[in-house]
């Protein structure tokens, strides 16, 4: 049985014209998905059963207890942080969040090691944004600022953007320029009309100087920046003017380096002098399929989109204090949950070695090194391939992800609401 | 040293423990001059270190690199040379920490062994 327009539960394109074939409640075949996603829907190894940790070693046991033990270590520590929630649906997220504010904790996603500082960058200065569509029927200026879509999101430039044909960009890749900025020459730089190449760290200083230049005052510039040829950035300069439609898509090239969510703020703000002018539009490349989509859920439910404390009777946002690397490099946290991410991976060596001070509650489909250091672990259904659910793509717009498979397994939702469940009981029982 | 996604980090993104994670993650990519000046030898491993920590990796040559920046993919192997302070925006910088490169002997650690005995001095109290 062929199954079509599976949306793909991998990164922010969140592609939604995947043709998967199944056969005896088993994926066998996948078409038209980058490496990244087909590699993720065809699926991998597994964690096999609920496990917890006895004398330091992790031995199987079932869903209750699994579901008791992670409700016990919630209920009795102080600053539990409750963290990932991005490769998981809306609906996770939405229990997720009533749990932390059940145990008095930090609910964190992965935005925080991530577009995180993009975000902050938006909330200061306001974002000129757009859909994906309206990049991939109009723009005839991309620019690719510290992003890599070509390893990052492969189908990015053919569906929506550079490469893509739309309904007024008919030529496609000839009928549009695209610009390259980054700290080396990445494949997605290959496919540029223009590659500037800047030295890390320097992502404020080059926008400042193009913010110059667009406004009129080149003049003031010194003839390098940042290792940048002035002559360059004026041609760069001269074709965002003379664009009809801009579109600034931006990675974590920008949010990893030193001026983090500044960098974003200056961006937005070139883009915003660029309205002075012509149509220009932003967008951050979310990198989890459904990250945007924890900060939409955290952002009705709280008012903030990441990085909430819920310990203190309304919610608090302070990113630098309240984010999950804070609260673990200050070894704050004293307990911590990982729901669809891995921390243990992708943080710090320092602040992963705190991690493994406190104890760890998993729940993911897949093992992890965060499996290494976890003390419960609790499987579940792969969301988009087993489990249905709402997720956002990268420009916003909510889409439903289908289910294809019959896994037999909890859904993280059920999980969730499970340890919520006993954490209740447990309040009760005091 | 900038550390990122690449196409075989992410497709073996879901199976940190398999064989294809370890080898499209545990490298350090080099600029051609900076490749040749390190005169790397034998298993053509570096030793990647600075203020927070030390890593072995294998070695490659990239031709999009410029000299003095090198590239190891995002995960664990790259995470032990970046810091855990955030600046103040709950981001720890992933991209553009200073680090010494030296030529090694020394093998790469696979990932059971970089997480070995972590849990174990932590204790994992519950």
């Amino acid at each position: 049985m062929i199954i079509e327009d599976v949306l793909c539960p991998f990164c922010g394109c969140l592609c939604d014209d995947i043709k998967v074939e199944v056969e005896e409640g088993k994926v066998v075949g996948v078409k038209r998905a980058c490496r990244l996603g087909s590699s993720k829907i065809r699926g991998h190894e597994r964690i096999r059963a609920p496990m917890v940790r006895r004398d330091g070693e992790l031995f199987e046991t079932t869903y209750d207890e699994a579901y008791d033990r992670a409700a016990r270590i919630l209920k009795g520590a102080k600053r539990p942080l409750l963290y990932g929630w991005c490769s998981t649906v809306c609906e996770t997220a939405k229990k997720g969040i009533l749990l932390a504010e059940e145990v008095g904790g930090v609910i964190d996603s992965t935005a925080t090691v991530c577009h995180g500082p993009s975000i902050i960058g938006i909330e200061e200065k306001g974002l000129s944004g757009s859909t994906l569509g309206q990049v991939k029927n109009r723009a005839d200026l991309i620019i690719f600022w510290g992003a890599n879509p070509a390893e990052a999101h492969p189908r990015h430039t053919m569906r929506y953007s550079s490469n893509s044909t739309g309904m007024f960009t008919p030529e496609g890749r000839r009928g549009r320029k695209v610009i390259v900025v980054d700290v080396r020459k990445t494949r997605t730089a290959k496919n540029a009309d223009k590659f500037i190449l800047i030295r890390p760290g320097t992502d404020y200083e080059v926008i400042s100087a193009l913010r110059m230049i667009v406004k009129g005052k080149g003049d003031l510039i010194p003839e390098t920046v940042a290792g940048v040829n002035k002559a360059d950035l004026e041609e760069a300069a001269g074709m965002m003017k003379a664009a009809k439609f801009g579109s600034i898509l931006f990675g974590l090239g920008m949010t990893h380096s030193r001026g983090r969510y500044k960098n974003v703020d200056n961006a937005l703000s070139l883009v915003a002098d660029l309205n002075g002018f012509t149509k220009f539009v932003v967008m951050a490349m979310r990198g989890h399929y459904n990250v945007a989509g924890f900060g939409q859920v955290c952002a009705w439910e709280t008012g903030y989109p990441m990085a909430v404390d819920l310990s203190r009777g309304a919610p608090y946002f302070n990113p630098g204090e309240t984010a999950a690397c804070d609260l673990l490099g200050r070894r704050e946290a004293d307990a911590m949950m990982v729901v669809a991410a891995d921390p243990a991976s992708n943080f710090p060596r320092e602040t992963v070695e705190a991690m493994a001070e406190i104890p760890v509650i998993q729940v993911d489909p897949f093992p992890n090194p965060t499996t290494f250091l976890a003390d419960v672990v609790i499987p579940t259904a792969v969301c988009g391939i087993e489990a249905e659910g709402t997720a956002y793509r990268m420009d916003g717009l909510s889409l439903r992800m289908k289910k294809v498979i019959d896994s037999g397994l909890p859904t993280d939702e059920e999980v969730v609401e499970n340890i919520l469940d006993r954490v209740r009981r447990l309040a009760d029982d005091n | 040293m900038i550390s990122g996604r690449t196409l075989g980090q992410g497709a073996s993104l879901e199976a940190k423990t398999s064989p294809e994670f370890f080898k499209a993650v545990s490298f350090c990519a080099l600029s051609e001059e900076d490749y040749d000046a390190l005169g790397i030898s034998g298993e053509g491993n570096v030793l990647v270190r600075n203020e927070f920590g030390e890593i072995v990796v294998s070695a490659k040559k990239d031709e999009g690199l410029p000299p003095g920046v090198i590239f190891i993919p995002m995960g664990p192997w790259a995470n032990a040379v970046v810091g855990r302070k955030t600046g103040g925006c709950g981001t720890p910088q992933f991209k553009g920490e200073k680090v010494e490169v030296e030529g090694t002997k020394m093998p790469v650690m696979e990932i059971r062994e970089l997480f070995a005995d972590m849990k174990k001095q932590g204790g994992g109290r519950s």
